[in-house]
This record gives C-alpha cells, sequence and structure tokens, in this order.
C-alpha cells in the first residue's frame, strides 16, 4: 500500500462523512458499547431483534474514518440477518482485516474495502470495535462495554 | 508572523550521520521523524555506551569485591554524576536513578506526598499534566483523605497564574507541574511557580520529561524541590530516568521500594536504610542504560545550546507558519514561551488519520489524547495530532510534514 486513496476508498469516506444508521435506538432489545481508551473512539451499538433475527441495528459515536465508515457498513451489512449470519460475517471480516486471509466467499462484497486495513496494524482495532460491540450485543443481554485495545 | 529565519549554526547533516535510522525509508518515503516527543532517536554514541558496558565490562553494581563490579560501580556512579551536573544538582547524591519519569512521579507521590499528607490538604497540579502527573497523586489522595486541585489552562494553552494564586493555600502541601507541556509545548514558568508553592508552605515537584531534550535545566535556579525526568526523551535509553530531590528533603523520606542495595542493616525484625540515593534504588538498576544515558548527556553537552534553541525554534516557527494556513487547520497550544512541539487538528478529519496519512509520506507523528485526557477535555478535542522536533530535524522535513497534510485534507474533503 503506497498512497492513502487506496486505504481510505471512496466508500470509506463516503460512510465517514455521512454514517448509516447514525441514531440511538430507544426500543433497542440490545446494546453494547466499544470502547478503546487508549485511541479515544467510543461508540455505542444497538441491535433490535425479531426472534433470532436482527431487524434493526443501529450505532452512534466518535471515532476516526475507519472505526466510523466500518461500524456504517456494518449496519448496512447485517440488518436483515439472523445471529448466526451476523456471527460469520463478523469472523471472516475480522479474518481479513487481521491479515488471516482475503475476502472470503461469504464476505459481503462491500466490506472487502477493508482489506487494505491489514497493512496497519494498530488501525485493525479501529475496524473491529463496532464489530466486537455487535458480537457483544448479540451474545448477552443488559449492557456491555467491549475495547479492541490489549490491556484497555 | 515573520518569515522563519535560516537554519542556526548547527551542522544537522553531520549530526544526522550518527542516526542510522534516519535513512531508512517507511511507505518509500524517507523516514521523517517528528514523533520526538513519544521518543527520540538515539546517537551512535549513546547506543555504543551501552553496547560496550555490556559486551566489555558488565557486573552488578555497590555488590562484588572483583575488578569488573568495581569498574561497573564507579561507571554507574559516573553517570549519576553526569546527571548531577546535567541538572546542576547541589551534588550527585541528590540524584535517584530510575526506570523513568513516571517512576519517579510515582516514588515521590509514594514517598514523600504519603509521609506529608495529611486528610484534608490539598495537591495542586495543572489542566495540561500528562496522566504520569496526576494517576500518582490521585492514588495517594485517595489512600490519605487528600484532595487535589488544578490550575486551569488559557485558550493560548499558558497556566492561568491569577487562577492559582487564587487557589493556592496553606492546605496546599505540594504543587506538582510540568516544566513543559507535552501536547502544547509551553513552557510553565517553573520559579515563579516555586516562589508561589513555597511562600503557602508547599513541595514543587516538577516533571521535566519534556523540557531535558530542549532547554537547560538548572535546578536550583528554578528554586524546585524535585525534578523528574526520563532518559529516552533525550537521546538516552529506554527504561531509565532521572528524580533530583533536595538532599534535606530526600533524607526526611521513607524508602518506596525494599530490596537490596538500599538497607543499612537487616534482620529478621527490622531493617534500617541506607541514605539517599541508595535507599531508594531497590535492587538492580538499570545499570547499562544509565551509563548510556550519561553519553546521552556528555553528547548533549557538546552542543552550543543557542543553536540548538535556535534550530528547534526556527523549526517550530516554519511549521506552525506552514501547517496553520492549510484550510481547516487549528493550531491547539500557541503560548509566548514554547519548545518545539506543534499540536493541532483538521477539521473534519480525526487526528489517527491524518497521522495514517502522514505515515504513508513516511512522516511520524503523533495523533491521540497524548495521555492528557483532562487537557483534551479542556478544548473540547478527541485528540492532536502532534509534531514534536529533535535537533536532528530539518526544513525539508517540515515540507514534507506539510505535503502530508494538504493531501489529508484533499482524501478527506473528496
Amino acid at each position: 500500500m503506497s498512497s492513502a486513496g487506496e486505504l481510505y476508498q471512496s466508500i470509506i469516506l463516503d460512510h465517514n462523512r455521512a454514517p448509516r444508521n447514525y441514531r440511538p435506538m430507544p426500543e433497542a432489545d440490545r446494546m453494547a458499547e466499544g470502547y478503546n481508551p487508549l485511541c479515544g473512539d467510543h461508540l455505542k451499538v444497538w441491535v433490535r431483534l425479531d426472534g433470532d433475527r436482527i431487524s434493526d441495528v443501529a450505532f452512534q459515536g466518535s471515532g476516526c474514518a475507519i472505526s466510523k465508515a466500518s461500524a456504517s457498513l456494518m449496519t448496512t451489512v447485517v440488518k436483515g440477518k439472523t445471529r448466526e449470519e451476523a456471527t460469520r460475517i463478523f469472523e471472516s471480516f475480522h479474518r481479513m482485516v487481521t491479515g488471516q486471509g482475503g475476502p472470503a466467499d461469504d464476505l459481503p462484497a462491500k466490506l472487502a474495502v477493508f482489506a487494505g486495513v491489514r497493512e496497519f496494524p494498530a488501525r485493525v482495532k479501529c475496524a473491529s470495535l463496532s464489530w466486537h460491540a455487535l458480537k457483544a450485543a448479540l451474545e448477552q443481554t443488559g449492557e456491555n462495554r467491549v475495547s479492541t485495545e490489549l490491556g484497555a | 508572523m515573520t518569515a522563519a529565519p535560516k537554519l542556526g549554526r548547527l551542522d544537522v547533516a553531520r549530526i544526522r550521520r550518527e542516526y542510522p535510522v534516519l535513512q531508512t525509508k517507511v511507505h518509500g518515503h524517507p523516514l521523517v521523524y517528528l514523533d520526538n516527543g513519544a521518543t527520540s532517536q538515539k546517537p551512535r554514541c549513546v547506543v555504543e555506551a551501552e553496547a560496550d558496558f555490556s559486551l566489555l565490562a558488565n557486573a552488578n553494581v555497590h555488590r562484588g569485591v572483583h575488578t569488573l563490579s568495581q569498574q561497573a560501580t564507579d561507571a554507574y556512579d559516573g553517570a549519576r554524576a553526569l546527571l548531577a551536573g546535567f541538572l546542576n544538582a547541589a551534588e550527585p547524591a541528590e540524584v535517584i536513578i530510575t526506570a523513568g519519569t513516571t517512576a519517579g512521579l510515582n516514588l515521590v507521590a509514594q514517598s514523600y506526598g504519603r509521609s506529608v499528607l495529611r486528610p484534608g490538604d490539598e495537591i495542586l497540579i495543572t489542566e495540561m499534566e500528562h496522566h504520569s502527573n496526576i494517576v500518582p497523586w490521585q492514588l495517594v489522595a485517595g489512600s490519605v483523605g487528600a484532595r487535589i486541585r488544578a490550575i486551569p489552562v488559557t485558550d493560548r494553552g499558558e497556566l492561568d497564574l491569577d487562577a492559582a494564586r487564587a487557589v493556592i493555600s496553606p492546605r496546599t502541601r505540594i504543587v506538582a507541574v510540568a516544566h513543559v507541556s507535552n501536547v502544547l509545548g509551553t513552557i510553565n514558568p517553573i520559579r515563579e511557580l516555586s516562589d508561589m508553592a513555597h511562600r503557602a508552605g508547599a513541595a514543587l515537584v516538577v516533571d521535566g520529561a519534556q523540557a531535558v531534550p530542549h532547554l537547560q535545566v538548572d535546578v536550583q535556579a528554578l528554586g524546585c524541590d524535585f525534578y523528574v525526568a526520563s532518559g529516552h526523551k533525550m537521546y538516552g535509553p529506554t527504561g531509565v530516568g532521572m528524580l533530583y530531590g533536595r538532599r534535606e528533603l530526600l533524607e526526611q523520606m521513607p524508602p518506596w521500594q525494599g530490596g537490596g542495595g538500599m538497607i543499612q542493616s537487616v534482620t529478621l525484625e527490622g531493617t534500617t536504610y541506607a541514605p539517599p540515593p541508595a535507599r531508594f534504588e531497590a535492587g538492580t538498576p538499570p545499570i547499562a542504560q544509565a551509563i548510556g544515558l550519561g553519553a546521552a548527556v556528555r553528547y548533549l553537552r557538546e552542543f552550543d545550546w543557542g543553536a540548538v534553541e535556535e534550530h528547534e525554534a526556527s523549526l517550530l516557527a516554519e511549521a506552525t507558519e506552514r501547517v496553520g494556513v492549510i484550510p481547516g487547520v487549528r493550531v491547539i497550544g500557541t503560548a509566548a514561551a514554547r519548545v518545539g512541539v506543534l499540536s493541532f487538528v483538521l477539521e473534519g478529519v480525526h487526528p489517527h488519520d491524518v497521522g495514517t496519512v502522514l505515515d504513508l509520506h513516511g512522516v511520524a507523528v503523533r495523533a491521540s489524547h497524548h495521555c492528557a485526557q483532562p487537557l483534551m477535555r479542556r478544548f473540547g478535542i478527541p485528540g492532536t495530532v502532534r509534531a514534536s522536533f529533535a535537533v536532528y530535524n530539518t526544513s525539508d522535513e517540515v515540507e514534507q510534514l506539510v505535503a502530508g497534510v494538504e493531501e489529508a485534507r484533499k482524501v478527506f474533503a473528496g
């Protein structure tokens, strides 16, 4: 990777500027918070479930372009998916950004824009923060707080 | 602002040859290292002093009767003497060799702080402190029932001394302040704060981590009671630092950590402690690192400090002027007295994203809250991009910084 344009692809810039599903959700069934105290990225993810299916998902918070765009794209991808499907997408996404394989076949195409993040180990935690928050929200009820920073 | 002056009398090309890392590339671009506030690069003479000791003269200090141990002890004590000269302490015994600034501040808080603070007493810090000059005081305040107060910071990034005068009182036992802000570069008026603290009967603790690479420090002229710094920000090794304390205070202080080397005599029932500085150096100290730090002091002594200050001021002026005029840039910290630190935010772009774009240009900066969250809150920002300069930086490198920030602006303007 040699240019900023390869990392910050136009989809990422677009979702950073105009994040989708960017709102609190008072009627949510689940909520989790992602907070990385070292870098300061902080967001909340709300989920509404219809049985086993994610009927609505939203987020709000502050952070860098990578974390914001990742959260925004995540919400567009997991809406309407079952918990199991969402977890599989998370695992596939995680493998890609941590460099344990290219974008897998089961990864929604638009998430492939984050493939460049693997070149920046310091930024993997930004791309994965909202996903860890979503996972925590799906796995347990109540208020959860997760971090993708070691020792945080 | 007037045009930046020409580079000073420093032979920067010659200085750079002593730092092999400055000849390397990052993302295909020559490395432009502007993260000196986090840690500076180390010249060959420092690394060689450490390596020579480890390869040819390694032994434990203050322990053995054998020749090598005596030589190691002499070298270690020699480093202490160099540090005492560097800070202009009255004598080497006033300098304790520590693991770094954080260790030094914790030592003062736990030993001096814990022994003088009573419930209801106050510790006065400032809004611009690094977490390492906040948290150790909170720890001790919490356990003795003391209270922490903070001197506010003005919009320019200077301490509000009128507010300081209003808040300092006979209840104030300790005033703890950075000599230079790690975020804003502000040089704080230590002499004035020291007089203020002493009039109130308080001791002054100075965090000098960001000052020692840029200023000639004279602890006696500053009038401080404690002065703490790290080796690795002043061209020395990591894992080693210095704590200056006035002898009179050090002698009254209880040990902080117990172990070998800090005792006079030990029975199973009790122990009498060695006098300072040994009382505060339990266990095997960072010997090779201290010797490397001594080499860094020798290295710094070779410089014409007027030229160093002129050079760093010129880089700062140029960077402030050139980065400051980029649309959307807001410089954070415009104090009248500053060292070579430029903090800024770019509107609509998170500091980390600016940092990554700069990295792609080979430019290393710090982009974060700089372990100064209260200060970030004061300015209402999540963090800043910080470029911090050292003796080896050049005007061309400032150009690379400017080009990188321009690029970040373009990328995110879409």
